[in-house]
């Protein structure tokens, strides 16, 4: 699933982060939590092409975290609405934006268990632009009903609210989220996808627009940035991604040629 | 004031039982003292991790070591899942108190602050909940119809960490290691390891003094060189990836957790 096909000179994770990094926009701060390289390749992209701007904060990272107190510091600010962009995953995600990262089966025994919500039963609810990222687009992951409801695809009224989902990415496709109407819209689909094997492979309904396009591929300018300037800052964390992806070690630079 | 001691000496506030807070992967994670209370074996912990961990809290769960393990993730990140922490979850002989990471950092400053509970945003609506009866939600008082939810305080009997260096008087470097200032402030006691002792007084120069913990809520300190490994200490040191991916490669069974144990934790080959 990594290698790219012989006649398209990116990778799918190339494509995927090039995705999310146009979702991102304009905006003043992006954060990126655990476990979450493709995200952090997009915010990084999109600071590099942005001369520096959004703020990007990787929370596992040294170099590229601002935060000097702590990790309370990066909640305090979230609760504010300092961080503009953040993204989530699940275990399983459904077609109302609930995410479960905790379990499947019985919460006290469970069949499978996930490593748990990290900051999700807070952040989604704070965070405007919330991406939720799933690379495996499979029933087993996008399901009519979570298991466990770790955060909330949307909430009542009364409920204070200043964020939540704003898209979901796999992948085979890229889906925006309706608030109001707390469903997913099919937005485009990957190259060598189709509306079809998306609309099987998908265990929620889904609206689904009958001009849906294909995703527009990331251009030779996107995956030099991506190679050459974020590969290697993303060596720091991610450096069993960033070996397998852009073929670099901590430090290094890039040995796989820019050839796009 | 902390008086500087042999590592297991340091370690004796650790009883069984008792609870201890510890950091998550990148804040300084104090392993050779981990190492220790497996050799112990302490039992029936209730871990609390601030706000996630790693290897730490799948080592001491699959050394039986955990009866309560209040988190909200563990995970060997890139590495996968955790996997004695997995399977002690579907076996069902793990209990947890699921939670989300700001709760974990707000019931532990109501304990810095001496006061019952926190409120926070978030969490309605969230299955945590529906686990967690001790947290309510109640509404805002000073506002009409805006619920939220209030957590009682965290008052650890230890916080367990590993630091880059403490001075004889027992203040602690800690650097933008904020998160083990929230743990010490929390706890009753606090218990450090450090890589190196600083000849001097930390509180002496304002360029350390900033990232200087004070030694009055320092019970303990024991010197253990490259006392974090094999996970990373915040710009001393990274993760020994090498010995994180044998370690995956071992514990995927009940019989290789074992080995890995009887190589790296009692043979105290460790580092």
């Amino acid at each position: 699933m990594h290698a790219a096909p012989p006649e398209r000179p990116f990778c799918e994770e190339e494509l995927l982060a090039s995705v999310i990094a146009d979702l991102i926009g304009d905006v003043r701060h992006v954060a990126v939590g655990n476990a979450s390289p493709i995200p952090a390749t997009a915010a990084l992209l999109a600071r590099e092409r942005g001369g520096g701007r959004p703020y990007v904060s990787l929370l596992q990272s040294r170099k590229h975290n601002f935060f000097t107190s702590g990790g309370v510091e990066l909640f305090d600010c979230a609760g504010q609405g300092r961080i503009d962009v953040f993204f989530l995953s699940g275990g399983q995600i459904d077609g109302q934006g609930n995410i479960n990262l905790v379990n499947i089966g019985e919460h006290d025994k469970p069949s499978v268990r996930f490593p748990g919500s990290f900051g999700s039963g807070y952040l989604y609810y704070v965070v405007p632009k919330v991406i939720l990222f799933r690379v495996e687009h499979s029933r087993r992951t996008l399901v009519p009903k979570v298991d466990f409801i770790s955060a909330p695809g949307t909430s009542p009224d009364h409920v204070h609210r200043t964020g939540g989902p704003v898209a979901l990415v796999t992948n085979r496709c890229a889906f925006s989220f309706d608030r109001a109407r707390r469903r997913f819209r099919l937005q485009s689909v990957h190259p060598g996808h189709s509306v079809e094997e998306i609309i099987a492979e998908t265990g929620f309904d889904f609206d689904c627009p009958s001009d849906v396009g294909e995703t527009p591929a990331p251009d030779a300018a996107t995956l030099q940035t991506m190679r050459e300037r974020v590969a290697p800052e993303l060596a720091e964390v991610y450096p069993r991604f960033a070996e397998r992806v852009f073929g670099i070690a901590c430090g290094k630079p890039a040995s796989r040629a820019v050839s796009a | 004031m902390a008086a500087i001691r042999p590592l297991d000496d340091a370690l004796s506030a650790i009883e069984d039982g008792c609870l201890l807070a510890v950091p998550r992967e990148v804040s300084g994670v104090a392993m050779e003292a981990t190492r220790a209370l497996i050799r112990r074996a302490v039992r029936r912990l209730h871990l609390v991790t601030l706000p996630t961990s790693s290897l730490q809290a799948d080592l001491l769960i699959g050394a039986g070591c955990v009866e309560t393990l209040e988190t909200s993730a563990v995970s060997m990140g890139e590495f996968g899942p955790a996997p004695r922490f997995t399977a002690a979850m579907t076996a069902g002989t793990l209990k947890t108190r699921d939670a989300t990471c700001p709760a974990i950092y707000a019931a532990l400053q109501a304990a810095e602050k001496g006061i019952p509970f926190m409120p926070l945003r978030g969490l309605i609506g969230s299955d945590l909940m529906a686990h967690r009866s001790e947290w309510r939600t109640i509404d805002n008082p000073y506002a009409n119809g805006d619920p939220i939810v209030l957590l009682p305080a965290i008052k650890p009997d230890v916080a367990l960490f590993h630091a880059p260096m403490a001075d004889r008087d027992g203040n602690v470097w800690i650097g933008r290691q904020r998160d083990l200032a929230t743990l010490a402030h929390a706890a009753a006691r606090t218990i450090v390891t450090v890589e190196t002792l600083h000849e001097g007084d930390l509180l002496a120069d304002p360029t350390l003094a900033a990232g200087t913990l004070p030694g009055f809520y320092v019970d303990a300190v024991a010197v253990a060189e490259r006392g974090a490994w094999p996970l990373p200490l915040p710009d001393r040191y990274p993760a020994d990836g090498a010995h994180l991916a044998e370690y995956m490669k071992r514990a995927a069974t009940p019989e290789g957790f074992a080995r890995y144990l009887q190589d790296f934790v009692h043979a105290r080959r460790a580092a």
